[in-house]
């Protein structure tokens, strides 16, 4: 049973001023010059790698770190690459003000934990070295456990998936 | 608070509480893989669930109409890998013999009010016009819904668009779906369901209900539900020999999330301009420019009645020379009758060639495709570059794609 409250880095995905960037679609999260990689493990260095001021992200990367993005993350193309990416390296869950809905459908169905959080407390999360974010209420808390602010849950049915591993893997049960 | 269609519909099939932006668990009354991505559907299944038979055979489907009867190898492949799978696991497959599969879903009474139904085609949303819940899915959802008989789903919020007035022939079906796809445009109705209403949604017949339903992909939508009526039902009833059929009603207090009202009255014959569907036009306002190829059929416009109306207008008369007429029915049952009624027979002695019922120019050129240069009119639903071939394609209604073969140039109706 894979956890529903995780700790992690917080990387927010923002431009130079510090300022998430919206609209990352999903040539920008994983070019389509690398489309015929079909092992997960060989698409996580090309994670970011048409993504301005990102391109070393894979390098920096570590497991159990958590993304905080802008609006219409991931919108786009149907490519699953753009969700496995993140998997191969670790990443445990996307914060977001919004999501491309295939990305969203996508992302489900790979048991990635997607969490949409409007109003993003960009400068509180900034100074975070580590945060804990809880799967099942959405509660996002600091290193001594300081509530920071509170995410949508995740949906039964995406927690089911999530905790399954993947849509295919709940279907072989 | 009340519900709208797809709410009701959803709520018949799931536990889950049921409210826009909630994701359910559905269960799916009818499971469907087409020749596109039916071979990526058998093998997830295979590598996923390896032994394991689907959730309940009966309620599963292969559909053929792609490449149909498959001219590449990598197509015929396909299809077999899909009938080997079929074989083993004792399902259905509608072969490469009988048509488009929504359409044949309809005729064969498997897609019926109120049911929920899933496939690798994105225009499974043709089913709104019975009142059905049809949806296009990847071959992961499509696999998984093999398995279990059920997926999730976004309960998308809903927006009606009220069509007011009335029009006369040969302003027709397709006409009013391009007016509706030029005034909403391509995100017009972005992620939601779609009710139409109104006195010129009232007025459709099956074949225009299931014409303006299935452009609901080219406005954004997941699908657009057309209003009951008896010869819906009638026709639900009769494929499928059952008479407990309920069309879903929304409840007089549903809640939407915008409506938009159209008033079509003296709406003129409709054409939508590459690049994009939403590019519409008066066809008055284009004519003249010349015409190499018509195409004729699709599951917007490959029905019997389309196709009939193309051979009374050509009845007696030559497609202009130098223009290629195309005709496609939509399904094995269409192109039967009108073989029967002698339609295709007027279609051949006006110069027309008819072709095998499936997907006609949309779909992998199974009715052929355009060089550089040539110019294309089709009565299917999306003109996006490149999808057809090199040349510039136009949408338009049966009506217009006759007129204009006579003439070898885009011709309205109205002239005839």
């Amino acid at each position: 049973m894979r956890p529903t409250v995780v700790t992690g880095r917080p990387w927010l995905i923002a431009d130079e001023a510090g300022k998430l960037i919206d609209d990352i679609d999903t040539d920008q999260i994983y070019h389509n010059a690398h489309l015929a990689i079909t092992d997960p493990k060989e698409m996580a260095r090309y994670a970011f790698g048409n993504l301005k001021g990102w391109e070393d992200f894979p390098k920096k990367a570590r497991p159990g770190d958590v993304l905080f993005v802008g609006e219409n993350f991931g919108a786009g193309s149907s490519r699953q690459h753009a969700v496995d990416c993140f998997l191969a390296l670790g990443i445990v869950a996307i914060v977001g003000r919004s999501f491309g809905a295939i990305y969203r459908r996508n992302a489900i169905n790979s048991g990635l934990p997607l969490l949409l959080l409007p109003d993003m407390p960009v400068a509180r999360l900034r100074d975070l070295p580590q945060v804990t974010v809880n799967l099942e209420t959405g509660e996002i808390q600091g290193p001594d456990g300081e509530k920071v602010v509170r995410a949508e849950p995740m949906s039964r049915v995406a927690l089911d998936i999530y905790r399954a591993g993947s849509l295919l893997k709940l279907g072989a049960r | 608070m009340g519900q709208t269609v797809i709410e009701k519909i959803l709520a018949a099939h799931s536990r889950d509480e049921i409210a826009p932006g909630k994701i359910i668990w559905l269960g799916i009354d009818v499971r469907t893989a087409r020749d596109f991505a039916g071979a990526s559907v058998v093998k997830n299944f295979r590598r996923a669930f390896p032994g394991a038979k689907v959730d309940d055979p009966k309620k599963t489907f292969f559909t053929f109409d792609c490449n149909a009867p498959a001219n590449t190898i990598a197509y015929a492949q396909n299809q077999q890998a899909c009938r080997v799978f079929a074989r083993e696991q004792g399902i259905r497959v509608y072969d490469v013999d009988w048509g488009i599969g929504s359409h044949v879903l309809l005729e064969e009474g498997l897609a019926l009010p109120g049911a929920t139904v899933v496939g690798t085609d994105s225009h499974l949303n043709v089913l709104g016009a019975v009142g059905a819940f049809g949806q296009g899915m990847g071959d992961v959802d499509i696999a998984y819904v093999f398995r279990t008989g059920r997926t999730w789903f976004e309960v998308p919020p809903t927006m009606k668009v009220v069509l007011h007035g009335r029009y006369e022939f040969p302003t027709t079906a397709k006409d009013l779906t391009l007016a509706v796809v030029g005034r909403l445009g391509a995100r017009g109705a972005l992620g939601r369901a779609v009710e139409v209403t109104g006195s010129a949604a009232d007025a459709l017949d099956l074949a225009g209900r299931i014409t303006l339903a299935s452009m609901a992909t080219e406005m954004g939508a997941i699908i657009a539900f057309l209003p009951p009526s008896d010869e819906a039902m009638e026709f639900a009833r009769a494929a499928s020999g059952r008479d407990d059929l309920a069309y879903p009603v929304p409840d007089p207090d549903a809640a939407y999330e915008e409506t938009v009202e159209l008033d079509v009255t003296g709406l003129r014959p409709k054409i939508s301009a590459p690049p994009n569907p939403e590019n519409v036009h008066d066809v008055a306002d284009l004519e003249g420019e010349p015409v190499q190829t018509i195409v004729v059929g699709s599951c917007t416009n490959g029905r019997y009645e389309d196709i009939r109306l193309v051979a009374e207008i050509l009845k007696g008369k030559r497609v202009a020379p130098g223009v290629v007429l195309k005709v496609s029915p939509a399904t094995r049952r269409a192109w039967g009758r009108l073989l029967k009624e002698g339609w295709l027979e007027v279609l051949y002695d006006a110069g027309a060639v008819v072709s095998h019922p499936a997907c006609a120019g949309c779909a992998e050129g199974q009715i052929g495709m355009t060089g550089e240069g040539e110019v294309q009119l089709s009565t299917g639903n999306r003109n996006f570059p490149g999808k057809q071939g090199k040349g510039p394609t136009y949408l338009c209604s049966p009506a217009t794609a006759a007129a204009s073969a006579l003439t070898g140039t885009i011709t309205s109706p109205e002239r005839l």
